[in-house]
């Protein structure tokens, strides 16, 4: 028997409805993703994110498209945390998000943990475009294996580009069989939670926030644009929640 | 290539700058991260496939024509803190001056009069190495080795650590260098052919935490 | 800034009597001295006695903080733009001799930022006997020794005492005290550095550093000849 992994695309369009409001012309889910619109609040529309399943198990391959228009304005969350299991397909597992927010458009992208569970094997890929007078608010948590379990292999990049200039480009491999020390002194240092917040407004432009440490282990970092990206390292996936919700409350 | 030129180039003397900087060791040691040559190990172990990689491909990629500019804006993004990206553009100023007066070059003068406050430090070493007559992989070597040797012998002052066990620690690390270096010089190609997107972008949290930790101290030892 | 015209490099690599525009550059006066032996002091008196017949700055070299740097802020010797700190991997040595590289970026930025300048003293962080400057970054050299630090330091000589351009006895007020024989201290000076002038000064009397001063003076006529 061959087994194969699942390939899944969801799709979310945001546009200006005319009325004051976000109307959402694309909300596709697929498969395993599955999209919910919740109410809204004011202008802006809400959508959740519904794990059908508790995937991507191996072999799967999982994509999120969010396109956010001119005007528009989108939150999209998650109903629970993503768990990255082992499965029978052989090879890792894919998730690539994909995320476009056009002038004066604004996307709040607050999703659950990601949980890499002991011999899962996941490769992440978040890529967003925005336009220079694009607004984002966007949390990644990663979450080292569930309590008392080793991780599986985890590797994320996160690249944010605005007007078409790269500002942010990294990428963060954890778990066995990633480069060696990325549990040492100067990579996670024995933290099982990882995560970071990237908050881009044009205003930055003017007045970017100046870098500091958030407690011992998070700082904030104002980039090459008018963005800031806090990194979190935290004993687990709480703790660091507290961490990210107090730096963007920090922002104003 | 001269091996006589990566020698000089490669040498811890070099005069440059990188005495005063402990590539983030300082931080781990004060964290109580960083103990002795185990932790010293694991600590140049991770650096050396973060940033270590990073610059190496940075360097290669340099080495190989890929203009600097584009590549000092990959090195931007590729480090978020902005106490790295300051410590990153004044060794990269301080390797240009020793560099401009062991190798004169056109092409360094050139790259100075654009980036009067420096460029990123790898890219320079990157156009250094052509300027010295080096290849992409000595300069991916030189950017990897430099990554490991400055946090260890920063960490010999700082633990009072026995200064042959922290040699012991690099010399056990030379095939991590080995592989590295190929990793970096196979990305500097794809570089050449498909765009800066295709460098690593390898980071390391604790890292990056530390080095804005660091920045605000009153009272160290080193600049980063 | 005509960074083009003169010279083909956009910068000095090193000890380049002119700026890259053509002009001169700044007269570079190195201080260097074991710890406590009154460096700082000595900066910060030489700044407040040219300060106002001259354009000057200082670049510190810290071994740990930027406390000289910050000591010379306090005193508000200068305005702060004119006082600069290097920092040297506790190393203050190297910074001043072996790799001159963060030294050397941190004179030309003083003189770009608040130039023209006529005098950059750069004061090394305390070390031992044997830490002198590099040619390469300073034109003259000053190195600093007190009374209190033992009569036999002259004797002893090393490098910094033997070659230094001028060797400053300090704290001669102190001499009574710490049973230290200040002519024994010239008479081996002497004998370890030939015609090399000496000067014997004590901050808290009426000459202060008026000796000092008038060397300094001395080196910036023969620089700018």
């Amino acid at each position: 028997m061959i087994a194969t992994g699942v390939r899944a695309t969801a799709r979310i369009v945001a546009r200006e409805d005319g009325r004051g409001g976000t109307a959402l012309p694309v909300l596709e889910g697929d498969g395993p993703l599955a999209l919910r619109r919740t109410r809204a609040t004011g202008s802006e529309a809400r959508v959740m994110l519904v794990g059908a399943m508790s995937g991507p198990l191996g072999g799967d391959h999982f994509a999120v498209e969010a396109d956010v228009e001119s005007g528009a304005r989108l939150r999209v969350g998650s109903a629970a945390a993503t768990i990255a299991l082992p499965g029978q397909a052989k090879g890792e597992s894919r998730y690539d998000v994909r995320i476009d927010v056009a002038d004066g458009g604004e996307l709040h992208w607050l999703p659950e943990q990601l949980i890499s569970v002991c011999g899962s094997d996941l490769r992440v890929t978040t890529r967003i475009d925005l336009a220079g007078s694009a607004r984002l608010v966007l949390r990644e948590e990663q979450v080292l294996g569930r309590v008392g379990e080793e991780p599986g292999r985890l590797t994320s990049r996160l690249t944010l580009r605005i007007a078409g200039r790269t500002v942010l480009d990294q990428e963060l491999a954890c778990g066995p069989g990633a480069p060696g020390g990325w549990d040492g002194p100067a990579v996670l240092a024995g933290h099982r939670a990882v995560g970071q917040l990237v908050v881009v407004r044009p205003e930055f432009t003017r007045e970017p926030p100046a870098a500091r440490m958030l407690g011992e282990c998070a700082a904030l970092a104002p980039l090459g644009g008018p963005a800031v990206l806090v990194t979190a390292v935290a004993a687990d996936g709480l703790r660091l929640r507290r961490v990210l919700d107090e730096a963007l409350a920090s922002l104003g | 290539m001269s091996r006589g030129a990566l020698l000089v180039l490669a040498d811890g003397r070099f005069p440059a700058g990188g005495h005063a900087h402990s590539g983030g060791a300082e931080a781990a040691v004060k964290a109580g991260r960083v103990t002795g040559a185990a932790s010293l190990g694991d600590f140049c172990r991770g650096r050396l496939y973060t940033a270590g990689l990073v610059s190496a491909s940075l360097a290669a990629a340099a080495v190989l024509g890929v203009d600097p500019v584009e590549l000092d804006a990959a090195a931007d993004a590729r480090t978020p803190s902005p106490a790295l990206r300051v410590a990153g553009r004044k060794l990269g100023r301080q390797l240009m001056r020793a560099a401009r007066a062991t190798w004169p070059s056109g092409e360094l003068d050139a790259l100075a009069r654009e980036f009067p406050k420096g460029a990123h430090q790898p890219v320079v070493l990157g156009l250094v190495a052509r300027a010295a007559g080096l290849g992409a992989e000595d300069a991916a070597y030189c950017a990897a080795y430099e990554s490991v040797s400055g946090p260890a012998s920063a960490t010999v002052r700082l633990l009072s650590l026995d200064p042959f066990d922290a040699t012991a620690v690099l010399a056990r690390l030379a095939p991590e260098l080995d592989l590295v270096a190929d990793r970096a010089v196979e990305a500097a190609r794809r570089v050449v052919e498909l765009g800066v997107d295709e460098l690593p972008c390898a980071s390391a949290p604790l890292l990056e935490i530390g080095a804005e930790a660091h920045a605000g101290w009153a009272v160290r030892l080193f600049a980063s | 800034m005509h960074l083009d015209h003169t010279h083909d490099g956009p910068a000095a690599v090193s000890a380049d009597a002119h700026r890259p525009d053509g002009t001169h550059r700044a007269l570079r006066i190195g201080l260097g001295g074991p710890v406590g032996s009154g460096k700082t002091a000595t900066v910060a008196a030489l700044c407040r006695a040219l300060r106002d017949e001259l354009s000057l700055a200082v670049v510190t070299n810290d071994i740990y903080t930027r406390e000289d740097a910050e000591f010379l802020l306090r005193e508000a010797v200068l305005p702060p733009e004119r006082i600069s700190a290097v920092e040297t991997g506790a190393c203050p040595h190297t910074a001043i001799r072996d790799d001159i590289s963060a030294n050397l970026e941190a004179v030309e930025d003083l003189e770009d930022e608040v130039g023209p300048l006529d005098l950059i003293l750069v004061e090394s962080g305390g070390d031992n006997l044997t830490a002198t400057f590099s040619k390469g970054l300073v034109d003259a050299q000053i190195f600093v020794i007190d009374v209190a630090g033992g009569d036999d330091i002259p004797r002893k000589g090393g490098p910094g005492v033997t070659t230094a351009d001028l060797l400053v006895v300090n704290k001669t007020d102190l001499a009574p005290y710490v049973g230290s024989d200040l002519g024994r201290m010239a008479a081996d000076a002497k004998a370890q550095r030939a015609e090399l002038p000496v000067v014997f000064q004590s901050l808290r009397t009426e000459a202060g550093v008026g000796d000092v001063a008038r060397w300094v003076r001395q080196q910036l006529a023969a620089w700018v000849a």
